[in-house]
């Protein structure tokens, strides 16, 4: 049987970004050649209510729901809405929340659903050029600058950073996700 | 659209998306349908692809001009949420005794577990009581594939196939392979007079009727054939984005021991949790492969039926003498998941999780809807509402709103309620209902308020926001707009209030002028005559839009 897909939850409140969060990822997913499934619920929520979608990438994906307490990252959006989707997280799973950005920083205060990609980013293995790649695919023209910063910022490096850093994310990749697939 | 770009066969589509991709290159000659989610994607999507799509006043019409492209040698492809079925039902029942020269494809989009609907009912039994050819994707890929199986159906037997869907097949994006299966290309329209199958009076339907169930005998025995049942193995199973082409109904062979029988979505959640399982997955679910299903319960010890909503494919079963064991009642209710499915597996019927109440959607800051509510309760109103974003008038602060069934029921429930209160209580009575509710299927509520008026009178307040706001900003017949935002004829509601006879119409800003409206519901409230009150504001999520198109149609581009 193939092996267990990468399941993240994304989480925030209408208006916030959700779905493009998870597009975005799914679109990364896609691309590096995995089976993929993107699943969240439309209609009422879009009223400033609570959203979360799901995002299953892996060799095989089955149900396109994760599984309550499977979930490998929750990355939420909005603090209020961590207690609402706590019942979804994996034990080994992993908490992705606005408190490990430094808001200050963004350029932007809307783009704070890639900049929390971006902390995403530093424990999946793929190649930072397929983030920005599937950013622009996903974005409009005119905000590309600004989201690229911001997911660097989340990322924890600048695109300049990328020779000299890469070595040390590796390391964090192995330390914190000994489950994160090799592409 | 960046999928049809992609020279890539490989696209990560939603089902809507799929359906839609399916319909275009299948040249389907017209997509109509009315917004409802999950289902609005599908029409949407066909457009920004080259289709032609559009918006019709509710679902009855969609499909009745649907059945017109069918007649007329067309493919039709026709879109809407599952409630919207029950308004499109008439014309379906009749249709299906008719013979179509063209393809006659119906979505519907249930939606188990009301993501964003007021029922759960389950469409499948429309399709057993229509007598209509059903297929149930459970997928992006079979939605695509299905959509494209359903067209060849629909002209091999010149019935209409209803294809349905759920939301996690609707909205659910998975991978699709393009070019899978091949099917005709779409007849020339033409016209050739056919009274006895086409013209529905007694005569001509009581043979027509009977024509009907020899077509279903027909496509009962075709389902039941092999070619029809692909098998897979266990160890690889639903290939469908790997190897294209699925078939109709898929045997994944695994352990005698347990045996599952299973269609839509919940075949997935079957094959994460019961790997080791033979799974039989129907696809064509009406009329069902009942001599398949039959071996494949006798082939296992323990058969399993494990299904979204009604127990329809336990029934179909059960009626046939082929014994399977259903899900308990608790099941029934909402979605299933994979946590659910091992509990049905398990026979476990302790009480589940509940899952953390999560932020209510609520009005939007300087919603204009904020402003009639903020009336209505200051007034104290018995309010007959109905469906849209301002269903939310129900919820704090506002709680505004005492009743809510179906499309349009404001005005017919608020008469009602008018007819038989006491006098005191009667002229309280509000009806509440939206602009593109009004079009679906208020405007002969508003014939019998002006046939049938209450002693007391009555108020009818049209909330005009500009758009179809609650599935996010469809355009209707109210706004003057196409589906594609292109200038078109547009029904003027306080001409129409007037020429069916209601004297008092009124239209205000109920947020510019927030005194003067409540001074007006006031007057009308204690008129013992029939108003027509029409707030009228542009959403505030789709003003920047409205102002665009506007400026496009008086600056058009040489």
């Amino acid at each position: 049987m193939s092996s267990q897909p990468t399941n993240v939850v994304i989480a925030g409140l209408g208006g916030q970004g959700v779905l493009k969060a998870s597009a975005i990822l799914a679109d990364v997913a896609f691309s590096a050649g995995w089976d993929v499934k993107k699943s969240e619920l439309h209609g009422m929520s879009q009223r400033g209510g609570s959203v979360s979608s799901d995002v299953r990438f892996g060799e095989r994906v089955f149900s396109p729901m994760v599984p309550p307490g499977k979930a490998d990252f929750l990355l939420v959006i909005a603090s209020d809405q961590i207690a609402v989707n706590w019942a979804a997280l994996g034990r080994d799973g992993l908490l992705i929340a606005p408190s490990q950005i430094d808001e200050s920083a963004l350029p932007n205060q809307k783009s704070i659903n890639v900049a929390l990609l971006g902390v995403l980013s530093r424990y999946l293995r793929f190649p930072v050029e397929a983030w920005i790649a599937a950013l622009r695919r996903n974005l409009p023209e005119k905000l590309h600058e600004v989201n690229f910063q911001s997911f660097y910022l989340g990322r924890g490096e600048g695109p300049d950073d990328q020779q000299t850093s890469s070595q040390d994310s590796e390391e964090t990749d192995q330390q914190a996700m000994g489950r994160a697939i090799e592409p | 659209m960046d999928f049809l770009q992609q020279q890539d066969a490989l696209a990560l589509l939603s089902g809507d998306e799929a359906v839609a991709l399916a319909a275009f290159e299948a040249g389907v000659k017209l997509g109509t349908g009315y917004p409802g989610t999950p289902s609005t994607e599908i029409l949407e999507t066909f457009e920004k692809l080259g289709g032609r799509a559009q918006w019709s006043p509710n679902e009855k019409v969609a499909l009745e001009v649907g059945v017109g492209v069918a007649f007329a040698g067309a493919r039709a492809l026709v879109t809407m949420k599952h409630v919207g079925l029950n308004v499109a039902a008439d014309p379906l029942f009749t249709v299906a005794y008719t013979r179509l020269d063209g393809a006659l494809i119906i979505v519907s989009a249930d939606d188990p577990g009301m993501a964003s609907s007021q029922n759960e009912q389950d469409n499948r039994r429309y399709a057993l009581a229509a007598g209509v050819p059903m297929l149930e994707p459970a997928d992006s890929q079979e939605a695509y594939e299905f959509t494209l199986r359903a067209i060849e159906i629909s002209e091999r037997w010149q019935l209409p196939v209803l294809l349905r869907m759920t939301t996690r097949v609707c909205h659910s994006k998975t991978i699709v392979r393009r070019g899978t299966v091949a099917i005709p290309p779409p007849h020339a329209p033409h016209f050739e007079h056919d009274f006895p199958s086409r013209v529905m009076i007694p005569a001509y339907a009581k043979p027509a009727h009977r024509r009907l169930r020899q077509r279903l005998a027909e496509i009962a025995a075709w389902n039941d054939e092999a070619e029809n049942v692909e098998t897979r193995d266990g160890q690889t199973g639903n290939g469908a984005a790997e190897n294209g082409q699925a078939g109709l109904n898929q045997l994944v062979s695994g352990s005698k021991s347990l045996g599952i029988i299973t269609s839509g979505v919940a075949f997935q959640h079957v094959r994460e949790v019961a790997p080791e399982a033979s799974v039989l997955k129907l696809g064509l679910t009406y009329p069902l492969p009942l001599e398949i299903m039959r071996k494949f319960a006798s082939s296992v010890e323990r058969c399993v039926v494990i299904e979204e909503g009604d127990p329809y494919l336990v029934e179909g079963a059960r009626t046939a003498g082929i014994e399977v064991e259903g899900k308990p009642e608790s099941f029934r209710f909402g979605e299933l998941n994979t946590a659910r499915v091992r509990r049905i597996l398990e026979g476990d019927t302790t009480p589940e999780p509940k899952p953390a109440p999560g932020k209510p959607p609520a009005l939007c800051p300087g919603c204009p809807h904020r402003s009639v509510y903020a009336v209505l309760k200051e007034l104290d109103c018995i309010v007959a509402g109905d469906i849209g974003c301002y269903s939310l008038g129900v919820l704090p602060p506002f709680e505004a709103m005492d009743t809510l069934v179906c499309m349009g029921a404001a005005i017919g429930v608020g008469l009602g309620l008018r007819h038989s209160l006491p006098p005191e209580e009667a002229k309280r009575v509000v009806s509440v209902l939206g602009d593109s509710t009004f079009v679906h299927s208020g405007i002969t509520g508003l014939v019998e308020m002006v046939y049938n008026p209450p002693p007391s009178g009555h108020v009818l307040v049209i909330l005009d926001n500009g758009t179809t706001a609650m599935t996010g900003m469809q355009e209707h017949p109210g706004t003057g707009r196409t589906l594609s935002h292109a200038q078109t004829g547009k029904v003027i509601f306080e001409d129409l209030a007037r020429s069916v006879g209601v004297r008092n119409v009124h239209v205000i800003d109920p947020t510019q002028e927030p005194e003067k409206f409540q001074k007006l519901i006031q007057e009308c409230l204690d008129l013992p005559e029939l108003s027509v009150v029409i707030a009228r504001r542009d959403c505030l999520l789709a003003t920047r839009a409205i102002r665009e198109y506007e400026r496009c149609h008086e600056q058009p581009a040489n």
